[in-house]
């Protein structure tokens, strides 16, 4: 299965990303290719197979309600891009 | 021999002798680097200063008499990918060029509660994303024995500063292969511990349910060394395990009596080079001289392990990596370009029509991860955000996550006839820089041999068992069941103990 | 007037659970805090931090969906739902998707006033997940930068979805009153509407019996932003109303067009279309890998049920049938929350009297705490300080409006109500001293006298109100009956 352009332009809208005409085209041809490659598996049947999406089963691991304080305001804001002193910035939301 | 070939463990019993203290030790290091990490390349970032102060501390406590750390006073060199309090943390990305974390990562708070000497973060594949240090986004890094070739990766600093004996123990983080094959390829000992068995607390995940940190070391004593000082339970992973850490140190030495060795039938097909085969076999002999039983196992699903990690890797990390956004931290692009941008591209379309183009928030989000991101990880962000999208989700990574469970099912029955399993790291020795840099699926599929320990969460070590007829490492892989790095450890030192390949060092121009 | 139309809803609730940290790391939820001051490395998703789940959060989500009848899973785990936002700094929600840990129960609503009917509100299924942090927009869109406070983000979160079964705003009105109740019942939240911990969402739409009998079905609405129960009532009454209109002009139907998104607008009392989102959402949801599953054995649910304590339901009944009141005063009682209640049964037991402690409580009580805007807890007199003055009034120490007035004494002095009394001058007048004042009376009173002697009996409460003013601690019943007596004797 290969994938189209647009799709490949979907998706690159849906993760954040912008590519240009170039890297478009290269995207298309490459991911098309791996997607060809992991095609393999749909030769192996697993519909009685449970799926394993973590390496260690562990179940119910919580933590007490326990206040741990919090990192101070100064500290935090310093590695944003722009902030006011008090909140994080970004350009208008609501444009 | 000189000090900084000595290991980690021979290094400790000098400075625990005081026979040498650690400031002459850390200046060794210090010179060596600067003598050849101009064209290695191993360390993206070298504290000498800060490194030659905690040595005189570590030395001051020592003449005090006072009690000194497991590490104490040991030069030490961690990936770029595990944050270190208020010091750069960059995952050779752009994205986190200048990122300083307000904490340590679990492993490196231990490494400094064992008064180790953190000696600088060393040079990997961006977010660990790639197998020869070539996606770094400040520079490449070169294999010591060949400098024309990939030292591997993604810690491919961690192992080319171990080969080049710039550090004696380095720190690295495998999520599919990334510590056992640079180890591979540069001829030094690589253990990924079991999923869990070291904390994840401040590893900058790539893909959270793979990824694991582990040793780089010259020796599996010293592997064993490093890795009685990283694991354990921590409370900030949920999926790290509460089960005590075996005194790993100690037991290496203990030879194992009476080893079942398994040889898996489909490691041998078409596609392994035939020196590596060679040199795979001859240390399969080498077990069999010590008493070592060899049988032949089966891991029917190793061929579908790449395409599953390929699915379930990516996906993982088209997530973890959607906190990359410009907001809270991290690399943001220039807001007047964009305001300039959206502006034109508003006018071009006339009135009416603002809401064809991307808004401001959406064009940041898109413009400032298109310029932090390299093209490996814009690729892997791609090809996980495509399989985890509607009407793929089943076809792709469910699919993937139930062949996860066959390939660990395959090793469960393997190793249930089996102590260890041996095999090859990699298909072939180091390749060349750039060889495969325009096609990411053949470079995908070096990892063949490594993958499946990450999916299915066992533990594998790698240690060097010969050379090529070019000079290059050729590497041994051991793997064995869910906590059993006891095991994994103990088989490796037998094989040390019988052997020298460990003990090569390149000749560095 | 009847409607041509059905209006069909369902609610989405989100309940900011009663946890001292958040869902995932130990950041105070307390509300108001100066932005970005409760918050760390964790809920602020920076690059290898990792989330541990709180277990108060866990157990009080278990503990209403218990309460909700739901059937709680064996094994529940948590996914992640990805989309970009700037108060979402992971740039995922950690929620659950396919195996939420409680589905399929339901939620008793009546209404002692009997304006809806009494019917059961299936749940379809209750999630434990993470809020996100804040954005604080410009007024004038566009103009100026969003300003983003994460203290909010990571707090835990139950979000409670029922089936479309309400049938008319007041309906909904009652399934949110009744489950607010039941919340704070368990205790398991504040429910306060204004600082954010109860939001509600509405999926509205309306079933039209056309002219020749077909029914059909309006594309389905979801309603935001409503800030309060009454806004909610107002709300889906708009909307009914919007939808008709809309379907007589347009014809629409659902399944025709996606899904629209409208928020509320208090002030102007309309609901308006809200912005396209920048693609149809696509949320990937899956397994986060970071989370452990988590499994909850059937004898944990029986535990947990066990020890609900008895709920508004159990207590509207008990009421009833053990202090003799009315559905509807013990509606009223039990609506005023679990303390109220606790309040009440004290009251009563300590007098013997339910129908006087609930008149007193529903009356005098109320209206002090409304007046005072305090909470039961708050009510400055104890149950045993009340009862004092409640056996006054029984004994005929005191008459009730008189007793009202003793009680705004104990409230403002803090004084007990023999001590108030005391001050007031209130003091039982002896039957001999109630004849002379009478006597008096009747004497200065020819004319009161005449009419009451030619049948007028009512003529004698002007009798009682003089005697007041002579001396204010006079029985008025007695009074009245002496007078009478004395008349009847000339």
């Amino acid at each position: 299965m290969s994938l189209s352009r647009d799709q490949v332009q979907k998706v690159s809208l849906l993760a954040r990303l912008r590519l240009s005409e170039a890297e478009l085209e290269t995207m298309t041809a490459q991911l098309g290719q791996i997607v060809g490659y992991v095609e393999l598996l749909s030769e192996l049947s697993t519909d009685d197979v449970e799926p394993m999406a973590h390496a260690v089963e562990l179940s119910n691991v919580f933590r007490d309600d326990e206040p741990r304080g919090s990192f101070d305001r100064r500290e935090m804001l310093s590695q944003a891009p722009r902030t006011d002193g008090e909140f994080y910035l970004v350009p208008p939301v609501l444009d | 021999m000189s000090l900084i070939e000595l290991s980690a463990t021979q290094l400790l019993a000098e400075l625990e002798a005081r026979r040498i203290t650690s400031v002459e030790l850390t200046q060794a290091c210090l010179a060596q680097i600067e003598r050849h990490d101009g064209r290695v390349g191993a360390f993206l970032r070298v504290d000498a200063q800060g490194a030659l102060q905690q040595a005189e501390r570590i030395d001051q406590r020592r003449r005090n008499g006072e009690p000194v750390g497991r590490l104490g006073g040991l030069p030490v060199a961690v990936k770029d990918l595990l944050c270190s309090r208020g010091e750069l943390t960059t995952c050779a990305s752009r994205m986190l060029e200048n990122f300083r974390p307000p904490y340590d990562a679990t492993v490196v708070a231990r490494l400094k509660a064992a008064d180790a000497v953190l000696l600088g973060r060393t040079n990997m594949d961006e977010f660990a994303m790639g197998g020869s240090t070539e996606n770094s986004a400040f520079q490449k890094t070169r294999n010591p024995w060949d400098l024309e070739r990939i030292p591997g990766g993604s810690s491919g600093g961690a192992a080319a500063c171990l080969a080049a004996s710039m550090v004696p123990l380095s720190i690295g983080t495998d999520t599919g292969g990334s510590i056992r094959q640079p180890a591979a390829l540069c001829g030094v000992t690589g253990l990924k511990p079991t999923y869990g068995r070291v904390s994840r607390y401040g590893l900058v995940a790539f893909a959270s349910s793979l990824d694991q940190v582990g040793p780089l070391a010259r020796t599996a004593e010293d592997a064993a060394l490093a890795l009685e000082v990283l694991a354990g339970h921590d409370p900030l992973d949920s999926t790290s395990v509460d089960r005590p850490v075996p005194n790993y140190h100690q037991t290496v030495r203990r030879p194992l009596e009476g080893l079942r060795l398994g040889l898996v039938r489909e490691h041998f097909g078409p596609g392994l080079d035939g020196e590596v085969e060679q040199a795979v076999r001859e240390a399969v002999r080498v077990y069999e001289s010590l008493g070592a039983k060899v049988k032949q196992v089966s891991l029917p699903h190793s061929k579908y392990g790449v395409a599953a990690y390929y699915i379930i890797a990516p996906s993982e990390a088209s997530s973890n990596l959607a906190r990359y956004d410009g907001v809270h931290y991290g690399h943001r692009t220039d807001e007047r370009a964009l305001a300039d941008e959206l502006a034109a591209e508003r006018q071009a379309l006339g009135p009416g029509r603002e809401d064809e183009v991307d808004s401001a928030l959406v064009r940041m989000y898109r413009r400032s991860r298109s310029e932090g991101f390299g093209p490996e990880v814009k690729r892997r962000i791609m090809l996980g955000t495509y399989a985890l999208s509607a009407g793929y989700y089943d076809a792709y990574y469910l699919k993937a996550l139930k062949v996860r469970r066959l390939i660990r099912q395959d090793f469960d029955r393997a190793l249930a006839e089996v102590d260890v399993i041996a095999g090859p790291v990699t298909a072939a020795p180091a390749f060349k820089i750039g060889e495969k840099s325009d096609d990411p699926l053949a470079m995908y599929l070096v990892d063949l041999y490594t993958v499946s320990a990450n999916l299915a969460g066992i533990g594998g070590i790698a240690l060097v068992c010969g050379y090529s007829s070019g000079g290059l490492p050729i590497g041994l892989q051991l793997q064995a069941a869910p906590f059993e790095e006891e095991r994994l450890l103990r088989a490796a030192h037998m094989f040390q103990q019988a052997t020298d390949w460990h003990l090569r060092r390149p000749k560095l121009p | 007037m009847s409607t041509p139309y059905e209006i069909v809803i369902g609610l989405e609730v989100h309940v900011q659970l009663r946890t001292q940290t958040k869902l995932f790391c130990g950041c105070s939820t307390l509300f108001g805090a100066p932005p970005n001051t409760q918050t760390c490395p964790i809920c602020t998703g920076m690059p290898g931090t990792l989330p541990v789940m709180n277990r108060l959060a866990f157990e009080l989500a278990l503990r209403t969906a218990v309460a909700l009848h739901c059937e709680v899973a064996e094994f529940t785990k948590w996914d992640r739902k990805q989309y970009y936002y700037p108060d979402l700094p992971k740039g995922y929600q950690i929620s659950q998707f396919d195996l939420p840990f409680s589905a399929d129960g339901y939620l008793r609503i009546s209404d002692a006033k009997g304006r809806i009917e009494p019917k059961k509100v299936g749940i379809i299924r209750a999630h434990l997940e993470e809020d996100a942090g804040k954005s604080v927009h410009d007024e004038q869109a566009g103009q100026a930068d969003s300003r983003i406070d994460l203290n909010r983000a990571g707090t835990p979160l139950l979000e409670i979805v029922s089936m479309p079964d309400m049938r008319s705003p007041a309906e909904a009105k009652a399934y949110l009153a009744e489950l607010k109740l039941l919340l704070t019942y368990l205790d398991v939240s504040d429910c306060n509407m204004q600082e954010g911990s109860l939001r509600v969402d509405a999926n509205v739409n309306l079933h039209i019996t056309t002219e020749s009998g077909k029914v059909v079905a309006t594309p389905i609405v979801e309603i935001k932003n409503m800030n309060s129960f009454r806004s909610v009532e107002r709300a889906l009454a708009y909307e009914a109303e919007r939808q008709y209109e809309a379907w007589r002009e347009t014809g629409q139907e659902l399944g025709e067009v996606p899904k629209q998104t409208r928020g509320w607008d208090d002030a102007a009392n309309v609901t308006r279309a809200q912005r396209h989102k920048e693609e149809s959402s696509d949320y990937r949801y899956f397994p986060d890998p970071d989370l452990a599953p988590v499994q909850v054995d059937p004898e944990t649910v029986e535990r947990v049920r066990s020890a609900l304590g008895e709920l508004p339901a159990d207590w509207r009944h008990r009421l009833e049938v053990t202090y003799t009141l009315t559905p509807y005063d013990s509606d009223v009682l039990v609506n005023q929350g679990r303390r109220f209640v606790d309040y009440f049964v004290q009251l009563a037991e300590l007098t013997g009297d339910g129908k006087l402690a609930s008149n007193w409580m529903q009356q005098d009580v109320l209206r002090e705490m409304n007046e005072r805007g305090i909470d039961i807890v708050q009510f400055p007199i104890p149950p045993d300080g009340l009862a004092e003055l409640l056996e006054k009034v029984k004994c005929g120490a005191v008459d009730t409006t008189r007793g009202r007035e003793v009680l705004l004494t104990m409230l403002e002095t803090g004084k007990t109500a023999s001590e108030a009394m005391e001050s007031m001058g209130i003091h039982a007048l002896d039957d001999s001293t109630l004849i002379e004042l009478c006597r008096e009376l009747v004497a200065a009173n020819p004319k009161l006298v005449a009419d009451v002697k030619s049948g007028k009996l009512q003529a004698a409460g002007a009798f009682v109100g003089q005697a007041k003013k002579k001396n204010p601690n006079v029985n008025p019943a007695r009074v009245r009956e002496i007078c009478l007596e004395l008349i009847q004797q000339m």
